[in-house]
């Protein structure tokens, strides 16, 4: 499924890579770990984390990851939004909870 | 003469590629100029002439309700009546195109259907979001090779063949980023650098991936305990081999170290996401070969070996 499809369906606020949304999603990853997202999300995969600061942007980038969903309508540091652009990766705010982000996804078949 | 001609086929063969990729919302103009139902044609005629456009879409709130052109308007003036409604004269029912369709069914449409604009609205709420004509594609197509011609030329600079010019019996690249006194927030931009430098030489994105990982992970461990070291990247032609040096506290029992979810981080560090006790099995992981030499109160050089090519 398209990243644009899934920002339709759950109405997310696009901070950044407005001009990406054509990218593939493949699955999902949650977690505010950033090993554990280092070692177990995959190549391709939506993040969904609750953390703001720029570190996120290197752990997506590390892994490229699809984007990532920033949850309880968190408002990600300007440096976040800086480095995100520059390393081309979208970021999407969700107002919902990590909980009701990933039963979303589920529903529209993305796991 | 030749070569420009294959050229042109070369540019002609991208922008149809181009126009299967971009959509509409691309190239569409947002800044629309409209008109209401229930004004004259004698109004038309003003905003066309104002902004040298020949045609107009219709809308009432938010709603397209038709589309009104310049043929209506030399109509309307040959009958003696520009005192008409828009509404009498508009064209009802458009024929419409939303945001989010590809740039090639708004040029099929155009030849179908011989119009000079579209409206376009968004597929869901089909509420007007811009104005597509001819111009606009051409503009849009026009900028999007310029910047693809760019990134041909960057291409083209790319270092993967460094080690097949540079003759010896053994050749190396080594780079070296200096973290000493870096900030939490500037952690990762070493191994950010270092990510994109592998893929230039070439190395696979999944190999470049693996190093980029595992070399986060010992950025990230100088820049909680260490308060910054040097991580250095020797690039052989078969082989990266990344030592992340500092001069900190050292790693008493690196036996435990190593184990899964062990950690010995403060609180505020964990609060961001870290110290979960999994960097260095992740570095493990990620590497081929991983040894980790530590003294406790003179510092730690942890040493990775990925092999790039089998």
């Amino acid at each position: 499924m398209k990243l644009r499809e899934i920002v339709n369906q759950l109405q997310l606020a696009v901070k950044t890579g407005a001009d990406l949304l054509d990218r593939d999603v493949n699955g999902g990853y949650a977690g505010d770990l950033l090993s554990d997202v280092l070692a177990h999300a995959r190549v391709g995969n939506l993040w969904i984390t609750l953390h703001t600061h720029p570190n996120i942007v290197a752990v997506a980038s590390s892994k490229d990851l699809a984007g990532i969903i920033v949850v309880n309508g968190r408002t990600p540091d300007e440096e976040t939004l800086r480095k995100a652009a520059e390393e081309q990766i979208p970021i999407l705010i969700s107002s919902g909870s990590t909980y009701s982000v990933v039963c979303k996804l589920g529903e529209l078949g993305i796991t | 003469m030749k070569d420009d001609k294959i050229s042109e086929v070369i540019r002609v063969g991208k922008a149809q590629v181009l126009v299967y990729e971009l959509r509409v919302e691309a190239a569409m103009s947002t800044n629309v100029c409209s008109v209401s139902p229930d004004d004259t044609m004698e109004d038309v005629r003003k905003i066309l002439k104002e902004h040298a456009i020949s045609g107009l879409p219709v809308v009432a709130g938010d709603e397209l309700k038709g589309i009104v052109s310049i043929e209506d308007l030399i109509e309307s003036i040959l009958e003696g009546k520009t005192a008409d409604r828009v509404s009498q004269r508009m064209t009802r029912e458009p024929v419409t195109i939303c945001s989010d369709d590809l740039l090639v069914r708004a040029i099929n449409d155009f030849g179908r259907y011989r119009y000079g604009r579209f409206p376009v609205i968004n597929r869901q709420t089909k509420k007007l979001v811009g104005i597509i004509t001819k111009g606009d594609i051409i503009r849009c197509l026009f900028k999007r090779l310029e910047s693809n011609h760019y990134e041909d030329e960057l291409r083209r600079y790319r270092a993967g063949h460094l080690f097949e010019d540079i003759r010896s019996d053994h050749s190396s690249l080594v780079l070296k980023y200096n973290l000493e006194g870096a900030s939490f927030e500037k952690a990762g931009e070493g191994s950010s650098q270092l990510k994109k430098n592998l893929l230039r030489l070439g190395i696979h994105p999944d190999v470049a991936r693996r190093i980029t990982i595992a070399s986060y992970e010992a950025e990230m461990n100088m820049v909680i305990f260490c308060k910054g070291g040097t991580l250095i990247a020797t690039i052989e032609p078969r082989c990266v081999t990344v030592n992340a040096v500092d001069q900190g506290p050292g790693i008493p029992d690196i036996a435990r170290a190593m184990e899964p979810g062990y950690s010995t981080a403060p609180d505020w560090v964990r609060e961001l996401g870290f110290g979960a006790g999994m960097g260095l099995p992740n570095i493990k992981n990620c590497s081929d070969e991983m040894h980790l030499d530590s003294t406790v109160g003179k510092g730690t050089n942890l040493q990775f070996k990925v092999y790039t090519k089998k």
